[in-house]
Parts: structure tokens; C-alpha cells; sequence
């Protein structure tokens, strides 16, 4: 199910040439953030919980989950040389499956490891802030890697959709309108930290249990749906 | 008219094998339109290409769509104005670009890249300046096609507020004024958005890539300076808010606009910078946009990409 190749290729699509750069200009402005707040605020738990919530989840996860995920194919079957890699004798499962494992990683990478250092920076890991949005941003990472790299494989403007789904369903209909919060990745990925962080200052709209199938329905759905759309795909000409 | 001429003398010919056939192809010598013409055309090309017409139905899907969310809010507002008989419209005229940024951010970081990085990837920039245009004019036309489509998007809402806010019978005089405050913000805004938004796009020739990196600075500057405002408000420090403010595009517009343009500020506290500071907030944006053409200049002043 995993190819090194396929691996290989995708890791040098993403991070090769300036784009490692551009990823990680975002987790650099964070944690300077973070020490800009530390020095300016001091310690304080709602602070970092504020900063973390909404500036590193909110935002920054979506968005390098939109690179990332979008990015492991998009650019190969926008410009065709997608067939290069489909003509090839491997499962077109095993290479979305492949390049799932690989957006995933660069997504936690890239995401979950400087909310960690940020949360450190914040308020030393008090009240086990700095770990809960952890691991919100690492099982909010396959979600989204799963659900954008799906979208790279159906349209076209993977990246404006997967950023509409992200800035305008997540952040302002999630704002307006509580039940858009259920169908929400963000919300799910926040019932699993708060059940990890257990105190009150991490909070979801959405009980561990529907969170958490909802999290593997729609990594597993799209995930197969992908390899399924990448079975039998068509190379349509720029518009 | 491949008329082959007749060899005139075969007899010079003898020592010299060279010489040239005139297969008859003719020199154009209609009227030759020129480089404002081919700058103008530029324009309402990519004028046009920003809103999808002359293009595919799929790719009019998408600013249409924002387009349409721009304008609903204020066409809801107008109607609850009229029917509760309000003696003011629920939004100053100022403070709804601010409201609806994402949706404008949008707008930017998909059209942008549109306009740009597809001439870059499919190679057709030296084309573009095979014809008489010139850098300078090539630079001005996208930049002044993307400011348009953005001043369209922006003060559309606009008019439906005023155009809804006189058929109220709301006073004249204060929404003309407040309508007028409201377009100068909104010119500005789409001056440096567009600005920003191809600096940005003329960078990468691969379209996705673009439309990231142009959301990921104008959302993340945004939310990471109210972030840093909240904070600073919350620690009792008002006098730094202001200052914040200058680091993203959005802010840059809200206190210009609270400053001098009679907008109540929508910083946390809700104090806005003061004159002398809103000085700087106009000198920074006006700096901001003359660097995003001076960069845009270096970035094509090289054909060959």
C-alpha cells in the first residue's frame, strides 16, 4: 500500500525548491507571535489558549492542510504529468494512499510540532494547553490531508474550495451558525483534545463519540473516493 | 500570388549560384493601432477574464459567486432598514469591506493568480511583449484590471446600501457623505489588495500555489495582529494597538479609514489611531502600493521570465 517512489516524488513536489520555504514561514511567524505574547503578556492560560485556538488551529492548520493535501497532487494532474505516474504498474489506491501518508506528515510537521513549541513558549504546557492543541492539530492534520487531497483530485480549484470549506464554513458560518460547527473539522479535532487535556479550557461543540466517527468516516470516505476518482480519470485541457 | 519572378539575367548569374525568389508576401500597411491600444485591450481582457466572461462557465462559477455574497448582506440590510423604518443603515458604509473581508481576501487570491501565473506557466508574457506594449504598460494594465475588478466587487454593496438608504428616505446629506467616505476606503483597499495579490501571484507560475501564499498573508497578518491587539488591549496597553495595526493589509485600511475617513475603528477597544498616527497609516499604504508596482516592474522587467 505504501510505494517510497511514489513517496519520494511527492515529498520533493511539496518541499522542493522555494516551497519548504513558504511552508514554514507560516509555523516561524506563530512561534514569533508566541514569544512576542510571552514577553508583551506573560504567562497566562486563556492567553495561550486564545493564541493556540485561534490563530494555530483555526487558521494555520487549515491552510498548510490546504498545501499540503491539495499540493501532493493537484499541480501533477493540472500540468498532465500525472500519467506519467499512472501509466506506471502501481494501484492508483496505493498511490492516493501513498500520498495521503505523505501530506499527513508534512501537515503535522508543519503544523502540530510548532503548536507544541508555541505552547511551550505560552505558558509552559499549564493546564496541558500546549499538548491538547497538539493533538487537535496532529488528528486535525489527517482529516483535513485526507478530505484536501480528495479535493485535488476532483476539481480543478482544489485550493479555493478547500480554502472557502476552511476560512468561510469553518471560521465565519461556525460563527453564526452553531450547527454548521458539527460538520466541522476543526470542532472534531477539538472534542478528541479536550478528552486528552481533560480541564476547561479547551471546549468543543461536538461529544467525543460522534467526533470521532465523523474524523475516520471522512479520512476513510475520501481517501477511498480519491483512489476511486484517480481509477478513472479524465486529463482535461486548460480552459 | 507565389508567382515565381523570371531570372533576369542568366548571364550575371553564371559566377554567382545566390539569389533571392520574391514569392510575392506583402507588408501590412493598414492603420497600426498602437501601444495604448494593446495596453487598453490588455486591460478589459483581463477586466473581463477577473469576472470569468470570455472564459469557460466553470470559471465564472466562483466570482460570480463571491461576487453575489458581497451584495446579499447589503440588500438584506437595506430591506430590514426599510421595513423597521431604522433612521440609519445597521453597517456604516466604511465598516462593510471590513466586515466582509474574507470574502473580498477571496476574491483576491483566486483572481489574482488568474490573471498572472497563467501567462507565466503557459510561457505567453514574451508574446505579450512581441507587440508594441512595453513592461511599464503590461504591469499597468493587470495592475489597473485587478484594482477594477476588486473597486466593482467592494463598491457594489456599496451602491445597493445607498441607492436602499435613499429610497428610505434616510438624510441626504449624511449618507451622500458617508457613501463617499466609503469609496475612497474601498479604492484604497483595492489598490493595495490588488497590488499585494499580484506581487504575490507573479512570483509562482503554479496557479494552487498563488492562491495559498496570497489567503495565507492577507488571513494570517490579519488574524495574527488581532490576536497580538486583543492582547495588547486585555494587558491595558492601548497606546501599542494602534502600531499593531500597520502590519496587515486589513488593519492598514481600518485605521486609515478610522483616522480620517469618520469610520468608528473596529481595533479592540475601539480606539482607533489618532491623526498624527493615521499620517503614517496613509504614508504606509500609499508606500505599500508603490512598492507592490516597483516590484512588480523588477519582476518583468526580464522577458524570459
Amino acid at each position: 500500500m505504501y510505494d517510497p517512489t511514489v513517496a519520494r516524488l511527492t515529498y520533493r513536489a511539496l518541499l522542493g525548491r522555494r516551497r519548504a520555504l513558504i511552508l514554514g514561514a507560516l509555523p516561524l511567524l506563530l512561534i514569533a507571535i508566541s514569544l512576542v505574547v510571552r514577553a508583551l503578556a506573560g504567562a497566562d492560560d486563556q492567553t495561550a489558549s486564545d493564541l493556540l485556538g485561534g490563530l494555530a488551529l483555526a487558521t494555520m492548520v487549515p491552510i498548510i492542510g490546504v498545501i499540503a493535501g491539495t499540493g501532493a497532487i493537484g499541480p501533477e494532474i493540472d500540468d498532465g504529468s500525472v500519467v506519467y505516474l499512472l501509466s506506471k504498474p502501481i494501484k492508483r489506491p496505493t498511490i492516493i494512499f501513498t500520498k495521503l501518508i505523505v501530506a499527513i506528515a508534512v501537515t503535522m510537521v508543519f503544523s502540530a510540532v510548532p503548536t507544541l513549541i508555541a505552547g511551550f513558549i505560552l505558558n509552559g504546557n499549564g493546564q496541558q494547553i500546549a499538548v491538547a492543541y497538539t493533538v487537535a492539530a496532529l488528528v486535525a492534520s489527517i482529516a483535513y490531508a485526507a478530505f484536501f487531497l480528495l479535493l485535488g483530485t476532483v476539481s480543478r480549484h482544489a485550493v479555493v474550495f478547500g480554502l472557502v470549506y476552511a476560512l468561510v464554513w469553518e471560521a465565519l458560518f461556525g460563527s453564526l451558525v452553531p450547527g454548521a460547527r458539527t460538520l466541522s473539522v476543526q470542532q472534531w479535532s477539538l472534542a478528541v483534545a479536550h478528552e486528552v487535556a481533560g480541564g476547561d479550557m479547551v471546549t468543543s461543540d461536538v461529544g467525543l463519540t460522534t467526533a470521532t466517527v465523523l474524523l475516520v468516516a471522512v479520512t476513510v470516505l475520501a481517501t477511498w473516493y480519491a483512489g476511486q476518482k484517480l481509477r478513472s480519470l479524465t486529463l482535461a485541457g486548460e480552459e | 500570388m507565389a508567382v515565381e519572378q523570371p531570372m533576369r539575367t542568366p548571364a550575371a548569374a553564371s559566377g554567382d549560384q545566390t539569389r533571392i525568389h520574391n514569392i510575392g508576401y506583402r507588408s501590412y500597411d493598414g492603420p497600426r493601432l498602437g501601444r495604448s491600444y494593446a495596453t487598453r485591450s490588455l486591460y478589459s481582457q483581463s477586466l473581463r477574464g477577473s469576472y470569468g466572461l470570455g472564459r469557460s462557465v466553470k470559471s465564472k462559477v466562483l466570482p460570480m459567486l463571491l461576487f453575489v455574497v458581497m451584495c446579499v448582506p447589503a440588500a438584506i440590510m437595506v430591506a430590514v432598514a426599510v421595513a423597521t423604518k431604522a433612521k440609519d443603515l445597521p453597517l456604516d458604509y466604511t465598516r462593510y469591506a471590513i466586515v466582509m473581508q474574507a470574502v473580498i481576501s477571496l476574491y483576491v487570491a483566486s483572481q489574482a493568480p488568474q490573471s498572472v501565473s497563467r501567462d507565466l506557466r503557459f510561457k505567453t508574457v514574451p508574446l505579450y511583449f512581441s507587440r508594441p506594449i512595453e513592461t511599464a504598460d503590461y504591469v499597468r494594465a493587470k495592475f489597473a484590471a485587478l484594482a477594477s475588478a476588486l473597486f466593482i466587487l467592494t463598491a457594489a454593496p456599496l451602491l445597493v446600501l445607498y441607492v436602499g438608504a435613499l429610497l428610505a428616505k434616510l438624510d441626504f446629506g449624511d449618507q451622500t457623505k458617508g457613501f463617499a467616505q466609503g469609496l475612497v476606503s474601498v479604492a484604497l483597499l483595492s489598490l493595495l489588495f490588488a497590488g499585494l495579490g499580484l506581487v504575490i501571484a507573479s512570483v509562482t507560475p503554479r496557479r494552487g500555489f498563488g492562491i495559498a501564499a496570497v489567503i495565507a498573508v492577507l488571513t494570517i497578518s490579519y488574524g495574527a495582529v488581532s490576536t497580538l491587539q486583543a492582547i495588547a488591549d486585555a494587558q491595558g496597553s492601548t497606546g501599542s494597538i494602534a502600531w499593531m495595526g500597520l502590519f496587515s493589509p486589513v488593519t492598514l485600511i481600518d485605521g486609515l479609514q478610522s483616522a480620517f475617513l469618520g469610520a468608528s475603528s473596529t481595533f479592540p477597544g475601539g480606539v482607533g489611531p489618532t491623526n498624527g498616527e493615521g499620517v503614517v497609516y496613509v504614508l504606509v499604504t500609499l508606500g505599500l502600493i508603490a512598492a507592490c508596482y516597483g516590484l512588480l516592474m523588477r519582476r518583468y522587467r526580464k522577458v524570459g521570465l
